[in-house]
Formats: structure tokens, C-alpha cells, sequence
């Protein structure tokens, strides 16, 4: 078993006291698995798939990756995850800005010293980036910013893909041909995915659906 | 509408208190320092002002003798065409402390229109001083301890004459004194006519009491004093004017959403300008204030060096305390509004020019200012070539500040552009992608960082100009003492019968004696002394020529011409070869210039029998003596025990060296406390530009974080960051640095001092500066670091959430 969630529970303090975010969450994902997580806004989506991803920390509960447990893990160990186990690809993107593509797909391999230029290439190639390497994020359409990402996370061939609302920004053509590009993908590199979408459409496309509702999983 | 629009505008410093808080902070900083300054030369300039107008019986030369002086000698003396004045003296007892009472002659006394006039106004009208009944005149302070009850003519009272003297005309002093026919001394004024015969001197039983050297009539070197200092005080506010602008642009920037609004509710974007004028006028007013009292207190601190600068070199009295003046208060005040409209001017016009519905964004913004850097090259380029152009047309010392500020302009405006094509250089050479972000986020936060930067290469660079001009002065200025100071010992006799026989006394005791005599009078309206050498291997070795013919020394020997000072030489603008056009049989050829830093004076060197034939009577009191150095201390205590002369009179060379050196180490105090605090504003500038990137550099943070890289990493990186700015900074600012030293050591000295100096280089000094530069660097990023390794996860995580 890749992950393995038990027991998960995330309060956050505010003004009006502690909140319950998440509670009680169980779940697993085999390796090359693909599951979608569908919810209402403010559900705690993107706050699972952060805990998920070693971003943030938990109350209660284990986060288990790739033998990794996350309630145990110090900040060295949680980046040393992020840089070699997981990667993220996010609603909004956020590529490098001052980065060009060649360089934004090679940093996140690069970091975790897994760097492999053919993987790389291939990627270009797959992802349609190939006459646009050495253009900046600013000279790209939504939808090549977004396959940008994918070919960033991907590069360093991940254990585990996290996608948090991957196609939310983007029209309609440019989702469904972003959504094929990922699927092709982690199908190729043998990579789990946990994708956050609220569309009903995208998650029949994965191989499991799970819904989570006032923070708790239908 | 008025109340609720201020009301809306005014709301953005209470969500931004840090914001309010560095904008005051810098404005003020930057008017402290110019407000300093200002003090520093209003109080300066008062105390010149004071010594200009007092009498000082010390700044004339004084002819005395040893018999009773007579009426008779004021007769013949006037008679030979020499000009004296008579004074007589008499001490009034029975007050509490005894006063000198001083008769004048009101129609021959140089210093009249002082004496009969105020502080404000100055008279010449001398009939009331000399009509019955007269009058005396007498400083506030020495009426309390004068004794009314002589009978003393009506008193005036006049703060411009020194305390415990009291003035009075010549023919009531000798009544009152019963001192009929009597004069204790005379007066000679240094604006003796040059006679028929300029050797014409006084008799010989007249002794010749030198003037003390006084700060009058060095206008010129204070001048260039005040110039030096002024400069500094303008640098350090346009380097503290980079904070508040780069705060101004913000704070706009920020409320550009709100500006929309107000703008589509209604609100005529006149009136907005209008509140956002009142705004910054108001801050402006408040920093304006606050830097008054910073600039007051700084001053009180640099007042010390101030003072020790101009009491060693240009004998000014000492500054003890500083007074509220109100040419500083009103310069502060407005110098803090002409500030903020400056800084704020571009935020102005960019307001202006805003469209109603569409304001470009952070990151558009940014782009602008990386396209723009190519604008401000050339404005820069524009700017070095316009610095050049003045200088060219109007030379001297207006031309030479104005080739620096051109050039210190363009460099500082072409830096952006010079530091992004490094970087991008950087970025290509590197091979790890970590190495890569690490360059191109350098690059992208370039613009927020640009002005600061501005300001740092602006301060280091005066740094190693001021530094490289001072050290390579210091270095030419010991070299040259030990040149001009060949001798090992300096003798003074009392007078030329003392110098006659200690001449004698040193040649029984076969000593080698260079004896320095000279003689002075006007020449082209300016003070020219001639000095006579003997042919002798010292001169020959060790004189510090700056150009000379060949075989200089024979031809001296020979009275074929004449050595000239460096100062004469640029006056006259004279050359070697050409004839200097001395009256009489001077020997005019001009055979050797040689350099005589310290010296405001023209100066000229013959030969010993050039100079006896010319002008016999010139005194023969001064000796330089050529020991083994081991003899230095024996020879001194026999001197001493032979002629009872006091210690100040025999001097070695050590002495007299360690005494000239301290004195020039006092010049540049004042000048490198400057330096220090315009590099200390430049890191608070880099402090605050760090500060105000922060909410912009989160989202190019957050993603690498997410990639793996821990908070305390980003935090080291930041300070890498920081010092890679600040060591690009450094590498520009030596070149222009050099620049600077350049001008100011061959323009600058050459119009303020009539001297110019070989440039020396330090490259120990610059690794030193560079080491502070880098720690300021360090310093600026530490909290900025500090935080960012502290930053919460969710923090970093809100970058990344789908409602942003």
C-alpha cells in the first residue's frame, strides 16, 4: 500500500474557537493507483491533499507514504518526502516566474537529485512543450502554464501525484486535453494519483471516487 | 465627501503601520543628516563671522624695541613709506580684575570700523572718538569689572572687542596715563605698499613681532570645508530619499484598487491628487520635525570632530554649542517637502496618468521595470555624458562637483541594468536547477531591490572616493614631510642676534646648518614669500620636485632662476621655463615647481646670496641641523643649556612630523563620520526593501517549498541573496568609487588648494569595505530571514488555495 490515511482529524484555531476540518478520515491508495476526492467547497479537500503532501501538520491520526509516517516526521523528513515521493500540481499552477519552461521542468527533479534529461525530453515532447522551452510563464496560455506543472512534477518520476483542482482554471478544451495528458502519464510512469476535483465528470475518469463532506468522507 | 474619501485613503496605514512607520523613518533619517550638516555650517560660518569681527591685536605684526618708542619713530617710520599705527598702553587698576586700557590713532588704526561700530554695523565715523570728551569703548562683560568712578570718558559698548580691553584714543590715554609723548608699540598692517625699494624695513632697532597665523583670509580653504560637507549632507538625504520613494511607490501601488473605486464612485481625480498631496506633505511635515531633532543630535555628536578639524587646521576658535538657528530649522522643513514631492512625484504622474478602469498589476509592474532598465541606462549614460560636458565648459570647482554628481547620477541609474545582465550571465552558467532559482529569483526581485541597491553603490562608492582620496593624501603627505623635513633637528633663536650666535655656536661644534631664511611681500595681490637655500646635497636629494630642468640645483647655485610652489605655479599659470615677472633683480627664470601641500600661500625658493642681496634684513632666527640621527637628543640639551631656548623652539623631526600628521588626521574626522552614517542609512535602505518585497515574495517561495526545500533553506538562500547584492554593489562601486577619488584629487584639491595629488590605490581598504558592505547586507536580511524561516506552514499554504 502506498498511502495509507487512519483516523486523520485537522482543527484550526479562529476567533470564534477551534474548527474541526477534517475528522476521522480513512483511506488507502496502491502504487499506480488513481483516486478522486470530490467535495463541496470548504469541504477540506485541499486540506486533506495538504496533509497528504507533508505540507502541514495534524492533530490526530497517521498519514503513512511510501512506508513514510508523517505524525513522526521532523521538517528535514517531511521536504526530503516532498523532494523524492510527492509532488503537487496545483489549481493556480504556481511555476516559477523567472524560470523558463526547460528550467521550471527540471527543478523539482533537480532538487531531489533525480534529474534524467531523457525522461525530461520525453515529457517536453509528450506535454506539446518542445517550441516553447525557453519562453518565461508569462508568454503562456493557462493551459501550457498547467502542463508545465504536470511536466515539473512528473519529472522526478513520483511515487505519488497530488492534484488539487488541476484543470479548475482553465476552459473546457484545455482541461480535457490537460486531464488526458496527466492520466496518460502517471498510467506510463506507473505514479499514484490523488486528484481533488469537484467535478463528478473528472473523477469517473480515476480508477476510485471518495467524497468528503463537512470534513468527514461519505 | 471629502471627510469619507480622506477617511478611505487614510485607512491604508492602519492595516499598514510598518509601511507608516519606514516612510517617517527614512524621511526623517534623510533630514536628520542634511539638518546636521546645516547646523554644523551655520554654526561654523557664525564662528568665522565672530572672528572676522573682532579685534584681535595678535593679527598684526607689531614693532616694538628696546628703548622707549617716541613720537619721533612714528615720524620716521612713516616717513620711510613703512605704514604703522601707534598704540599705547596703560593698566587701570582699583576694578576687580585689572584692565588694559589701549590708545589708538583712529585715523591709522586697522581695525577702526570695528571698534566704533556693533556687531550688525560697522562705522567709520571716528569724530565722536576723537572730540571732547571722547569716548571709550569696551566689551558688555568688562563693564562689570571696570571701576566707574574714574574719570573716564562716556563708554560704548560693543561685543566685537575682546573682554578686559577697553579702547580709547591715543592723546586721552597719554593724558590719563601721564604718559605724554610715549607709544608702547606699533601697529603694521600686512598692506604695506610695495615700495620703490621692497627691501625697505624698518630699522634695525625695531623688532619685527610676527601676526599670529589667523583663520582670516582663508575664506578659501573653509569654503572648500563647507563645500565637502554639504556634499556629503546631499548624498546621504538622496540616499536616505531612496527609502521613502521606494515606500511611496508601494503604498501607491497598493491602493491602486482603491483609487479605481473612489474614482468610479464618484470622486474627480484632481481632488484625489489633491488629498494624496496633503498627505505626503503632512508626513513630510511630521518627519520633517522629527528629523530637526535627529539632525540636532547628530550634530552634537559630530561637533567634536567639527571643531577639532577647523580649530587644528584653520585656527578657527573651538564650537562648544550649537544654537537653534532658523536658516537650519526652515532648511530641514523644507528640504523634508521638496524630499517627499521628489520621491513621490513619479507615484504622482503615475497616478495621474492611471486609466479609470485597469491598473496594471505587481507583476506587470515588474516587467515594466525590467523593460525599463534599458530606459535608465541610457538616462544614466545621458547623465555621466552631461557631468562630462559641464566640466569641460566650465571647469573649476562648480565643474568638478558637477562632473561628479553626473557621473555618481549615471552610474547609480545604469546599475539595475548592469546587475540583471550579471545575473542573467549567472543563470546561464549555472548547471544545478537549484543554482538556477537561486539567480533568476535574484533577477525578478530586482526592481523591488533596484533603488536601494541605488543607494548603496551611492555610499560605498563615496566611501572608497573619500577613502582613496584621503589614504593617497595621507601617503603623498607623509612622503612629502619626510622630503620637506630632511633635517633632523629645527632650531628657533629669539631674534637675529640670538640667530647669529647660535649660527656660530653650531659651526664651532661642526654641525651641518641649513639656515631658513625669507623674506615676504605682495605680489599679484597675493602673499608671496621667498625662501634663500645654501648649495646643499639635502636640497639636492630630498626636495620634493614636481617638474624641474635638468641640472635645477647648479643653476640655482648659479642665481640662474628661481623654484616656485605648486600653488603659485596654477595661479599664475606659469610654467617651467617661463619667466615669473618679480620686480627688481629677483631672478625670474622659472627652473623647478615643486609641491607644498598644507601651504595656502605662494612660496618661491632662491639662491641664500640671491635672497641676502635682494633683501638683507631677512631675519636669521630659523635653522634646520643634519645629525646622526643618535646625536638628535645630546645636541638638543646642548642647544638648550647654551641658549636657554624653550622647548617649542627646538623641535626634531620626529616631533614636528607626528604634530603635522595629527593635524591632518583631524581634517577628515568629520569626513569619514559621514561616510560611515550615509553607509549605514544605505543598509537601512536594503532592510526596508527586503521588508516591503516580503508579501511579494511568498508566492515564488511557496511553490519551491512545496518542492522540498525547508523554510530554514529558503532563509539561507535570502541571505545569499542579499550578500550577492550587495558583493555586484561593491564590484561597481569600485570603479566608480576610483572615479570619484579621481576628481577629487585632480580637480577638486587642484581649484579648492591650488595642489594636486598622486592617487594611490588600497585594495586592502576596499576588501575591508567590501566586508562591511557584506555585513550590512547580512544585517538588512537577517529579520527579514529570521521571519521567513519562521513562517507557519498554512501561511505559506494560503499562496496555493483555489479562492486567492
Amino acid at each position: 500500500m502506498l498511502l495509507k490515511v487512519r483516523n486523520l482529524g485537522k482543527t484550526i484555531s479562529g476567533p470564534s474557537g477551534r474548527t474541526t476540518i477534517l475528522n476521522g478520515i480513512n483511506l488507502d491508495l496502491d502504487a499506480g493507483a488513481s483516486l478522486a476526492l470530490t467535495g463541496e467547497s470548504g469541504s477540506g479537500k485541499s486540506t486533506l491533499l495538504h496533509l497528504i503532501a507533508a505540507l502541514d501538520g495534524f492533530d490526530a491520526g497517521e498519514i503513512e507514504v511510501a512506508g513514510n509516517r508523517l505524525s513522526r516526521a521532523n521538517e528535514g523528513k517531511r521536504a526530503h518526502l516532498r523532494r523524492t515521493i510527492v509532488s503537487v500540481v496545483f489549481q493556480q499552477f504556481n511555476i516559477i516566474p523567472s524560470l523558463n519552461v526547460q528550467d521550471n521542468i527540471a527543478l523539482h527533479a533537480g532538487l531531489g537529485s533525480k534529474s534524467d534529461p531523457a525522461w525530461e525530453h520525453h515529457l517536453i515532447d509528450k506535454l506539446g512543450l518542445r517550441d516553447h522551452l525557453h519562453h518565461f510563464p508569462e508568454q503562456l496560455s493557462g493551459g501550457q502554464q498547467q502542463r508545465v506543472a504536470i511536466g515539473r512534477a512528473m519529472a522526478m518520476r513520483p511515487k505519488l501525484l497530488l492534484a488539487d483542482e488541476p484543470t479548475g482554471n482553465l476552459d473546457e478544451a484545455s482541461a480535457q486535453s490537460v486531464l488526458d495528458l496527466m492520466l496518460d502519464l502517471v498510467k506510463e510512469s506507473e505514479t499514484a494519483l490523488f486528484l481533488v476535483t469537484h467535478s463528478l465528470e473528472i473523477a469517473k475518469r480515476l480508477d476510485h471516487q471518495i467524497q468528503l463532506k463537512g470534513g468527514v468522507l461519505q | 465627501m471629502t471627510r469619507f474619501a480622506l477617511r478611505a485613503i487614510l485607512s491604508h496605514w492602519s492595516l499598514h503601520p510598518f509601511q507608516l512607520a519606514v516612510l517617517l523613518i527614512g524621511l526623517s533619517l534623510a533630514t536628520g543628516l542634511w539638518t546636521s550638516v546645516q547646523v554644523l555650517n551655520a554654526e561654523a560660518r557664525a564662528s568665522y563671522q565672530r572672528a572676522e569681527n573682532q579685534i584681535n591685536m595678535a593679527q598684526w605684526d607689531i614693532l616694538t624695541s628696546q628703548t622707549d618708542l617716541t613720537l619721533e619713530d612714528f615720524a620716521e617710520l612713516r616717513r620711510r613709506g613703512i605704514l604703522v599705527s601707534p598704540v599705547l598702553e596703560h593698566e587701570l587698576q582699583g576694578g576687580s580684575k585689572p584692565i588694559k586700557l589701549l590708545g589708538i590713532d583712529p585715523l591709522s588704526f586697522p581695525g577702526l570700523e570695528v571698534i566704533l561700530g556693533t556687531d550688525h554695523a560697522p562705522s567709520t565715523d571716528p569724530l565722536p572718538f576723537l572730540l571732547p570728551p571722547g569716548q571709550v569703548v569696551l566689551h558688555p562683560e568688562t563693564l562689570g569689572d571696570l571701576n566707574l568712578t574714574q574719570e573716564l570718558p562716556p563708554y560704548i559698548l560693543n561685543a566685537s572687542i575682546p573682554p578686559g580691553v577697553v579702547f580709547s584714543d591715543i592723546s586721552f590715554v597719554a593724558r590719563f596715563s601721564q604718559q605724554e609723548n610715549r607709544i608702547s608699540y606699533f601697529i603694521m598692517p600686512s598692506y604695506q605698499p610695495l615700495t620703490q625699494n621692497i627691501s625697505t624695513k624698518p630699522p634695525s632697532r625695531f623688532k619685527l613681532q610676527k601676526a599670529e597665523k589667523s583663520a582670516l583670509g582663508l575664506s578659501r580653504l573653509t569654503e572648500s570645508f563647507h563645500l565637502n560637507l554639504t556634499t556629503f549632507g546631499f548624498l546621504s538625504f538622496a540616499v536616505g530619499l531612496f527609502i521613502v520613494q521606494g515606500i511611496v511607490s508601494l503604498t501607491f501601488e497598493q491602493r491602486r484598487r482603491l483609487i479605481r473605486t473612489l474614482r468610479c464612485l464618484g470622486l474627480p481625480l484632481s481632488k484625489l491628487v489633491l488629498f494624496f498631496l496633503a498627505e505626503i506633505l503632512t508626513l513630510a511635515l511630521i518627519s520633517g520635525t522629527a528629523g530637526l531633532l535627529i539632525g540636532y543630535f547628530t550634530a552634537l555628536l559630530l561637533l567634536p570632530n567639527v571643531s577639532a578639524t577647523l580649530s587644528d587646521l584653520f585656527d578657527t576658535e573651538a564650537l562648544t554649542y550649537l544654537h537653534l538657528r532658523r536658516e537650519w530649522v526652515l532648511s530641514g522643513l523644507s528640504m523634508a517637502c521638496i524630499g517627499a514631492l521628489a520621491s513621490s512625484a513619479y507615484a504622482f504622474w503615475q497616478l495621474w496618468r492611471m486609466p479609470i478602469l485597469l491598473g496594471p498589476s505587481f507583476l506587470a509592474r515588474g516587467q515594466q521595470s525590467v523593460k525599463g532598465y534599458g530606459l535608465l541606462l541610457v538616462a544614466g549614460g545621458f547623465c555621466c555624458l552631461g557631468g562630462v560636458l559641464v566640466f569641460q565648459v566650465i571647469g573649476g570647482l562648480m565643474g568638478g562637483f558637477a562632473l561628479l554628481t553626473g557621473v555618481m547620477l549615471g552610474t547609480a541609474l545604469s546599475l539595475p541594468y548592469l546587475i540583471a545582465k550579471i545575473l542573467r550571465c549567472g543563470s546561464l552558467l549555472a548547471q544545478k536547477p537549484i543554482f538556477k532559482w537561486i539567480w533568476a529569483d535574484t533577477a525578478a526581485q530586482l526592481p523591488g531591490m533596484s533603488l536601494a541597491l541605488m543607494a548603496l553603490l551611492l555610499a560605498m562608492a563615496t566611501n572608497i572616493g573619500v577613502g582613496t582620496m584621503v589614504s593617497s593624501f595621507r601617503l603623498t603627505f607623509l612622503g612629502w614631510m619626510d622630503q620637506r623635513l630632511s633635517a633632523e633637528l629645527y632650531v628657533t633663536a629669539r631674534d637675529d642676534a640670538e640667530g647669529d650666535a647660535l649660527e656660530d655656536w653650531l659651526h664651532q661644534q661642526r654641525i651641518t646648518t641649513l639656515p631658513i631664511r625669507s623674506t615676504e611681500f605682495r605680489f599679484e595681490g597675493q602673499l608671496l614669500k621667498i625662501y634663500g637655500v645654501v648649495d646643499h646635497t639635502t636640497y639636492r636629494s630630498n626636495w620634493p620636485m614636481l617638474s624641474a630642468e635638468d641640472g635645477v640645483w647648479d643653476k640655482l647655485a648659479r642665481s640662474e632662476g628661481i623654484l616656485i610652489n605648486e600653488q603659485l605655479a596654477r595661479r599664475m599659470a606659469v610654467g617651467l621655463g617661463d619667466q615669473l615677472l618679480l620686480p627688481e633683480t629677483w631672478p625670474k627664470q622659472i627652473l623647478g615647481i615643486y609641491s607644498d601641500y598644507g601651504n595656502p600661500d605662494a612660496q618661491a625658493i632662491v639662491s641664500m646670496p640671491s635672497l641676502l642681496a635682494l633683501a638683507p634684513g631677512a631675519e636669521n632666527r630659523r635653522f634646520g641641523l643634519r645629525l646622526a640621527q643618535q646625536e638628535v637628543p645630546s645636541v638638543m640639551k646642548k642647544i638648550q643649556q647654551a641658549f636657554d631656548l624653550p622647548n617649542r623652539n627646538v623641535v626634531d623631526q620626529a616631533s614636528l612630523k607626528a604634530r603635522s600628521l595629527h593635524v591632518f588626521d583631524q581634517t577628515f574626522l568629520v569626513t569619514g563620520a559621514l561616510s560611515i552614517l550615509t553607509l549605514g542609512i544605505a543598509a537601512f535602505a536594503m532592510l526596508t526593501s527586503f521588508l516591503t518585497i516580503w508579501n511579494q515574495r511568498l508566492p515564488q517561495l511557496a511553490p519551491v517549498w512545496a518542492m522540498g526545500i525547508e523554510r530554514r533553506q529558503l532563509a539561507f538562500y535570502d541571505i545569499l541573496r542579499s550578500l550577492l547584492y550587495a558583493a555586484l554593489t561593491t564590484l561597481l562601486a569600485l570603479p566608480l568609487g576610483l572615479v570619484l577619488a579621481w576628481v577629487l584629487l585632480h580637480v577638486v584639491n587642484a581649484e579648492a588648494f591650488g595642489w594636486q595629488l598622486p592617487m594611490h590605490l588600497f585594495p586592502l581598504d576596499w576588501l575591508g569595505l567590501g566586508f562591511f558592505a557584506l555585513l550590512a547586507a547580512l544585517v538588512a536580511a537577517a529579520l527579514p530571514a529570521w521571519r521567513l524561516s519562521r513562517i507557519e506552514p498554512s501561511t505559506l499554504l494560503k499562496v496555493f488555495a483555489n479562492d486567492r
